[in-house]
């Protein structure tokens, strides 16, 4: 281990520190964002475990997370709830398995689109389902997990995803990854599958996103489809991850923070207008910021290194 | 067969629609040999090399090396029995600096490196091909030549049982092909297996032990370079009837 990563560990620990200490000072509204940002850290993060080296862009997140969410509503009455949420992340898996080998051969703006129309696919038939099989459109999510447990349960998750994604960042898996998003064709014929190689991260990421959206599930006590598998929540994550910087396995979460804040600031002031909203969100980061916070950094950190070299 | 070949392509065809790239194409390559494939354009010699580097599936026919049989075999089984190839049109991974781009070839192919090793190997090559001290450059800043550098070098890394070099030659100036040739040449002194694609005459007859010439998708002449570049077909399929 260099002295470098040493460094980064030793903050990454102290954060999660702090981060782990908010619901003791804050269970009010401090916690209730605490555990949003939480979430979105997770999401984003794992989402950039698969698109930020092959810039593939999923907005398939709903899908798992909703699914993920509806096996703890639905499964409560037969099994306790870690068991649920081990059962989810393995659906999502399953799930993000089936959808990439449909799926991964096509690229670019075809991915994009399938990817949408899948959560509302598995929207639209949980919805039929529910009316047609059960009596109501929702369920009932009743546990005894508090706020609390949720946010710390999601600390562990976003903590297991850091490292998993510094264990990918440092192993051939993650030197495939890069060299995919690169060149496809070059990858093939350096010797690398890549088809195998995307379903597994596809599939990492989809079952975190699932793991997620079943911790998250007591917290809403009644949950119905529109909501569980909303299209917004996918655009949300892909957003955060690149106003963050989508490069980076810690720039996500540079872009969660500050966007948390200002979208709960934007959804109190301007309830009508949020999609708006989120549209000139997606415009400035392109124009303005088309690497996120993290390469804008970047950036400025070479021209003060090039500055103190030349005069 | 005691003597197996390192390639042996048997009556391989693929059509495209209506049009037939290759046509019952069949040749050997013998190991330590070079080979060199030629024939005017759109004569299907890059689609033959897609065929042996999976890049693309044969329709019918055989493409094995070393004895294996690799037809329609994807693209990185192919890679990992130890076929390396370059492109026509220079392949680079453009965010990654030259020795990554060095390295990415010596990962998950024929040999495989890791570490400190494949560092170590990857330098060598770079100062191989004659590239040493921009290692750390980012590819994209290089010249079409140097490009040209790292893909052979790449290409080179998993220490390949087959080569193939799809026009590695072309878009040079004359200084930087002489350049090139005596890389290539190295090559061949070196033992390796070699199959050139290539237009360039002057390097076909220094370079290559045998030619394949190839028209519509055929096989029209087959030998030394100096008998399949006076054979009349050949040169009827270059240069139109009123020469030959």
């Amino acid at each position: 281990m260099t002295r470098r990563e040493l460094y980064g560990l030793l903050a990454a620990i102290f954060l999660f520190a702090v981060a782990a200490l908010l619901p003791v000072f804050d269970t009010g509204y401090g916690l209730s964002l605490g555990v949003t940002i939480a979430m979105y850290t997770v999401l984003s993060t794992s989402w950039t475990l698969f698109s930020g080296p092959t810039h593939y862009i999923s907005l398939a997140t709903a899908a798992f997370f909703g699914l993920g969410m509806y096996v703890v509503g639905g499964g409560l009455d037969i099994m306790p709830f870690p068991l649920l949420v081990i059962i989810a992340a393995l659906v999502g898996a399953v799930l993000a398995g089936l959808v990439g080998l449909a799926t991964l051969r096509l690229s670019g703006v075809y991915f994009v689109i399938f990817t949408l129309g899948l959560a509302e696919l598995i929207r639209q038939l949980m919805t039929w389902g529910q009316t047609t099989l059960g009596t109501s459109s929702g369920l009932y999510v009743l546990t005894d997990v508090d706020e609390k447990m949720i946010y710390w349960q999601l600390l562990i998750l976003a903590a297991f995803v850091y490292l998993m994604g510094w264990w990918i960042n440092r192993s051939r898996l993650g030197f495939a990854l890069r060299i995919i998003g690169n060149s496809e064709v070059v990858a093939a014929h350096s010797g690398i599958n890549t088809a195998l190689t995307k379903i597994f991260l596809f599939m990492v990421s989809g079952s975190i996103a699932a793991l997620t959206g079943a911790i998250l599930a007591p917290r809403w006590t009644y949950i119905e489809p529109t909501m569980a598998f909303s299209p917004m929540l996918s655009f949300l994550v892909v957003i955060t991850a690149l106003i963050g910087g989508a490069h980076r396995l810690w720039g996500p979460v540079l872009g969660v923070v500050p966007f948390v804040l200002v979208w709960d600031l934007i959804t109190a002031k301007f309830p009508n207008q949020t999609a708006l909203m989120l549209g000139v969100a997606f415009l400035l980061i392109v124009y303005a910021i088309p690497h996120g916070f993290v390469g804008l950094g970047e950036k400025y950190w070479a021209k003060y290194k090039e500055w103190r070299v030349s005069p | 067969m005691t003597d197996t070949s390192a390639l042996s392509v048997r009556n391989v065809t693929r059509k495209f629609g209506g049009l037939v790239a290759v046509d019952n194409l069949s040749f050997d390559i013998k190991e330590r040999e070079v080979l060199g494939l030629i024939g005017p354009n759109g004569s299907g010699k890059t689609t033959m090399l897609n065929l042996i580097s999976g890049e693309l599936k044969p329709g019918s026919g055989r493409v094995q090396v070393f004895g294996r049989d690799l037809s329609g075999r994807p693209a990185h089984r192919v890679a990992r029995y130890g076929v390396a190839r370059t492109f026509q049109l220079v392949r680079m991974l453009p965010s990654m600096t030259v020795m990554e781009n060095v390295a990415a070839g010596g990962v998950f192919g024929y040999r495989r490196y890791w570490g400190a090793k494949l560092k170590r190997r990857a330098r060598y090559l770079i100062e191989h091909v004659g590239l040493g001290g921009k290692e750390q450059m980012p590819v994209v800043a290089l010249t079409y030549i140097d490009q040209k550098r790292v893909e052979l070098a790449r290409a080179l890394i998993s220490d390949p049982k087959l080569l193939l070099l799809d026009e590695w030659l072309a878009g040079l100036n004359p200084p930087e092909m002489k350049i090139g040739i005596n890389l290539v040449s190295g090559l061949r002194y070196e033992g390796r297996t070699i199959l050139i694609v290539e237009h360039y005459m002057d390097a076909i007859r220094s370079l290559c032990d045998r030619c394949v010439v190839m028209n519509s998708g055929a096989k029209i002449a087959e030998g030394s370079p100096d008998d399949v570049l006076n054979d009349p077909e050949v040169v009827r399929a270059y240069l139109g009837d009123d020469d030959a």
